[in-house]
């Protein structure tokens, strides 16, 4: 029984999500409306779309930021907490705090930072007259990127918790061994913490890459999704909810996405694999 | 290990803790950790100062300025304006069958996974598993579709279909986390000793029997971890409810700040209550339930 909701639920709409890429329907007539394509959703998307160019770029900025800069910043908490310092508790809460809000809702409370006129960032700049207001979330320039902020604030929490986990589990006396054979804080990390991390590490990259390409309820929440703010999840779901008449072409978008997303899938299962025939 | 080299013990100081690091390196750790911590909090605390202000003081002294009155009357104005109380009553209606139906069978399948043969079992959870980690997008379109043509009776639906109706919004969560609670819960119960089970079915205990008095009250802990992280999860949810429900006073509270945001209210001291008002299930749980939830998203990485 699970089984076969689980079947229906998920894999039957992914494999029609495919099929439904190489066709034209409306989605208001019946399945007998459905027209045949070909690629034709797919050369839309490269050739006449900037939309998708946009969401693209955005997804893959995304990507990249949460990667490069608030992963690493997550480990690098993680690591530090892991010395059982006085107050540990206190630093650790303030971090993981955001995790347990949606990113929705995170998209709500800094909305209170970014506003032009009444938010905190441009009183304190000054910059909150009309004739030098900066439009952090209006302005398709740095919306993005200001969007990202508030993302890799959850984002950073995220990864500092499922870390330590990890390093928590790892035997301590390793890093002591490392320690007392004279090596230095980096060298311990770099040549006994990381290896034994392996494992940890691909499940946080898997985490990452997922988290980016999941990204929606943060730009629709501040302003639907549209200038400067389109991602690939946006494009599929106004498809649904915005633009009647699309569904081949939204279909195309999501394939385009389960395109990505399997590189992490497969990752993530191989790892699985791995542990369990161990 | 070879076993002519002695192996020197570790000191009981090194025992308990990495080396300790030098006074001045400690201070600037501690600097640096104060300020990370600081920072992290100041968008949340910002929005409980701001949310507590009159409007009036506000657009007055701006908002970057000392307290004057502080007032609960916008916490008010967001409950009553944002209809939070019906939102709130659709998301318990959604949140607690849901956790439910997820654990409960979640711990059968798990329970017969791992009575079986182990080539059979991962291919299960692999195939689980990785409905998990797919984006929800990827299957959205197709699933709406389906949810407005599977008829559905009276007394489940009002509308005679799975649309729009928390039912359907309910086995959309169930199906999408049963990977993930399978997974993590039939690790943890291999890790159950068979001896015991072994000694329950010498003494006739029947399959169910042995579930309910021996594998379940043994992973509890799991279990309490799953249920908070679940709970959290599904209460966080946006897009299901969004694209599998129609009607506005139907959607669950996280949903709602979709039509809750910009243009909704005229001052940000509506905004931050607001905010705050739905911040402060999950904010609580994991106030209280800290324990549970750290140990639930460090199963996510440990895989068991």
């Amino acid at each position: 029984m699970p089984l076969l909701l689980v079947v229906a639920f998920i894999w039957l709409p992914t494999l029609a999500c495919v099929a439904l890429s190489f066709t034209r329907w409306d989605g208001i007539g019946g399945l007998a409306d459905i027209q045949w394509v070909g690629l034709r959703n797919y050369e839309d998307l490269f050739v006449g779309q900037p939309a998708f160019g946009r969401a693209l770029h955005n997804n893959v900025a995304w990507l990249l930021v949460l990667v490069l800069l608030a992963t690493p910043l997550g480990i690098l908490f993680a690591v530090l907490l892991d010395r059982r310092l006085r107050g540990s508790a206190f630093y650790q809460s303030a971090l993981y705090m955001p995790v347990v809000l949606s990113l929705a809702l995170v998209g709500f409370i800094w909305q209170l930072q970014y506003s032009p006129e009444q938010g905190f960032i441009n009183n304190l700049l000054g910059t909150n007259r009309q004739d030098n207001l900066i439009d952090w979330l209006g302005n398709r320039d740095i919306n993005i990127w200001a969007v990202l902020v508030a993302a890799g604030w959850r984002h950073v929490g995220y990864i500092t918790l499922i870390y330590l986990a990890g390093l928590r589990s790892v035997d301590p006396t390793l890093r002591e061994a490392a320690a007392i054979d004279g090596a230095g804080e980096w060298q311990a990390f770099r040549r006994v913490t990381w290896p034994v991390m392996r494992p940890i590490n691909v499940v946080i990259v898997v985490v990452t890459v997922i988290e980016a390409l999941r990204a929606f309820d943060i730009v629709y929440v501040i302003n639907r999704g549209q200038n400067g703010l389109e991602l690939l999840s946006v494009l599929v779901a106004n498809s649904i909810l915005a633009e009647a008449g699309r569904i081949g072409y939204g279909s195309a978008v999501a394939t385009v996405l389960l395109t990505m997303s399997l590189v992490p899938i497969l990752l993530y299962m191989r790892r699985a694999f791995r542990q369990d025939a161990a | 290990m070879s076993s002519g080299t002695p192996v020197p013990l570790p000191t009981q100081a090194a025992a308990r803790r990495l080396p300790r690091l030098p006074h001045r390196g400690r201070v600037a750790l501690h600097v640096f950790l104060l300020g990370a911590a600081l920072l992290w909090l100041f968008p949340l605390l910002w929005a409980l100062y701001t949310s507590l202000r009159p409007y009036a003081e506000t657009a007055e002294r701006g908002y970057v300025s000392p307290p004057g009155r502080l007032t609960l009357d916008n916490y008010a104005i967001a409950w009553r304006d944002g209809e939070l109380l019906q939102h709130f009553l659709n998301t318990l209606v959604i949140v607690v069958p849901s956790v439910v139906l997820v654990l409960g069978l979640a711990a059968m399948l798990a329970f017969a996974v791992s009575r079986f043969s182990w080539g059979f079992n991962v291919a299960l959870l692999m195939f689980f598993t990785a409905g998990n980690l797919l984006p929800p997008h990827v299957l959205i379109t197709p699933l709406f579709r389906l949810f407005l043509a599977l008829p559905v009776p009276p007394p489940l639906s009002d509308n005679g279909v799975l649309y729009d109706q928390h039912l359907g919004v309910i086995l959309a969560h169930v199906s999408f986390q049963l990977g993930f609670c399978t997974f993590v819960l039939s690790a943890y119960m291999k890790t159950i000793p068979q001896d015991i089970l072994e000694a329950a079915r010498l003494d006739g205990a029947s399959v169910g029997r042995l579930l309910r008095s021996i594998i379940l009250p043994l992973s509890r802990p799991v279990i309490a971890a799953l249920a908070t992280l679940e709970a959290t999860w599904i209460y966080n949810d946006f897009l299901w409810a969004l694209v599998l429900m129609q009607t506005a006073d139907k959607r669950p509270v996280t949903t709602a700040l979709a039509n809750l945001s910009g243009e909704f209210f005229t001052d940000h001291n509506v905004v931050a209550a607001t905010a705050m008002l739905i911040a402060l299930p999950t904010l609580l749980l994991f106030l209280f339930l800290r324990r549970h939830f750290t140990r639930g998203l460090g199963l996510t990485s440990g895989g068991g």
